[in-house]
């Protein structure tokens, strides 16, 4: 038995969790996310590199969190969704125990602090071949720009796999699906799928933790998160916020300071 | 025909809106291609609201409102400056060119730069040319 399908199996025998929110063996060689309800089932767990899905998103979707109080496996990503969804006061402390993993190591976070400290140490980093397709789409001439965002606008059909899959898209109506007045169009087009991503890149900045996973969920290989990524690094530079580090951390969107940068207001 | 550029101008009630105001009863003359929407408050200037604004014609627009401190309501201009920040990087970031976009603090005292705001910006506007690319980006 790993240490981490031990840890769950010990804490799920205890009664302390009432379900193990992990991954598991897949199809094709894929994993899935696993939901684990007694002590026998850990051994189903698994951590690999393969396991790059966001399960924060399961701590307060309706049918999962009406599993009861999950301990949840979380590489870094994970880690920094669950302290975000902390600070914009979606969960608290005591709601889940994170399972914070590295390789075969698994650490058991039961409180914020204990939370904070892994996630000091463990200095998370945006994805690198992220940053090279940002770097390299900033390398371009507007026009050019255009031409490549236009051509994946196109190729987006509106499944919303890429907001299912964000830990941070947690709003029971969303503004796309608002109708009264309808700001976006309901139908695939470039326009509307340009708005649609601007608002959800828009509503994301200052929040997104750069896990990468609404670009990885994409079923047409978008590479959506590159948008909110780039906000992400954008607030970074220029607010000096950090996300998903501390549970008393703003957004730097809802604050301001009154000499913040405006070089470009005349 | 000569190109005349559409212009929509956001501006926030008390400080832009009162500052054309002003210009109109000074009577200096400006260009007449802009059409003002007047808000509350900078901080409801919505992004949103110019992309609609792009995909209904405008070739350019003005983002105006009390200069930093000044605000009717303390604090919206500050929240909206932080908002437009990102707004423009990621506008450029997908290609969508910002120079058509003039952000511009207008107190109710600057009727003059008002129109110096407008000519400025319709002028730029005109030496781009139409905005095409986002009007028309259903079918390229
Ligand atoms: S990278 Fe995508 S999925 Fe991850 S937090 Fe940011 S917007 Fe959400
Ligand atoms: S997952 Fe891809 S196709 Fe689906 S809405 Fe998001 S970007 Fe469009």
């Amino acid at each position: 038995m790993s240490k981490l399908q031990d840890t769950a199996r010990s804490l799920l025998d205890a009664g302390e969790v009432k379900v193990a929110i992990g991954y598991g063996e897949g199809s094709v060689g894929r994993v899935r996310p696993l939901f684990v309800t007694d002590a026998a089932g850990a051994q189903g767990l698994i951590y690999d590199g393969r396991c790059t899905q966001n399960l924060a998103v399961y701590t307060y979707k309706k049918e999962t969190a009406a599993m009861g109080k999950p301990a949840v496996t979380a590489g870094v990503a994970t880690m920094r969704a669950l302290m975000r969804l902390v600070a914009e006061r979606q969960l608290r402390e005591g709601d889940f125990i994170a399972l914070a993993v590295v390789g075969d190591e698994v650490t058991v976070c039961r409180t914020l602090s204990e939370m904070e400290n892994w996630l000091a140490a463990a200095a998370p980093k945006p994805r690198e071949a992220d940053m090279e397709m940002i770097a390299r789409i900033e390398a371009m001439t507007p026009a050019e720009r255009w031409a490549f965002w236009r051509g994946e606008m196109d190729r987006c059909f509106r499944c919303y796999a890429c907001r299912q899959a964000c830990p941070l898209c947690y709003c029971t109506q969303c503004t796309v699906e608002v109708n009264q007045p309808q700001w976006i169009p309901v139908g695939a087009t470039v326009q509307g799928n340009l708005e649609w991503h601007a608002m959800r890149a828009m509503h994301l900045a200052g929040r997104c933790i750069e896990c990468g996973q609404c670009g990885d969920a994409c079923p047409v290989d978008i590479p959506i998160h590159l948008l909110t990524v780039k906000l992400a690094a954008d607030v970074r530079n220029v607010y000096g916020a950090a996300t998903g580090m501390a549970r008393d951390e703003t957004c730097a969107m809802s604050i301001f300071k009154p000499d913040d940068r405006e070089n470009f207001i005349g | 025909m000569d190109f005349e550029p559409k212009i929509v101008a956001f501006v926030c009630n008390w400080c832009t809106y009162a500052g054309a105001d002003l210009t109109g009863t000074s009577r200096i003359k400006y260009a007449p291609n802009v059409k003002m929407i007047r808000f509350p408050c900078t901080g409801r200037i919505d992004f949103m609201l110019l992309m609609k604004a792009f995909a209904n014609g405008a070739d350019g627009m003005i983002v105006s409102g009390c200069h930093p401190n000044d605000c009717h309501y303390t604090s919206g201009n500050f929240h909206a400056r932080r908002r437009w920040t990102v707004f423009r990087s990621l506008l450029e970031f997908m290609g969508v060119d910002t120079e058509r976009i003039a952000f511009t603090w207008v107190s109710a005292a600057e009727g003059a730069k008002w129109a110096d705001v407008v000519n400025s910006t319709v002028e730029k506007v005109r030496a781009l040319g139409p905005c095409e690319a986002y009007k028309n980006a259903d079918y390229e």
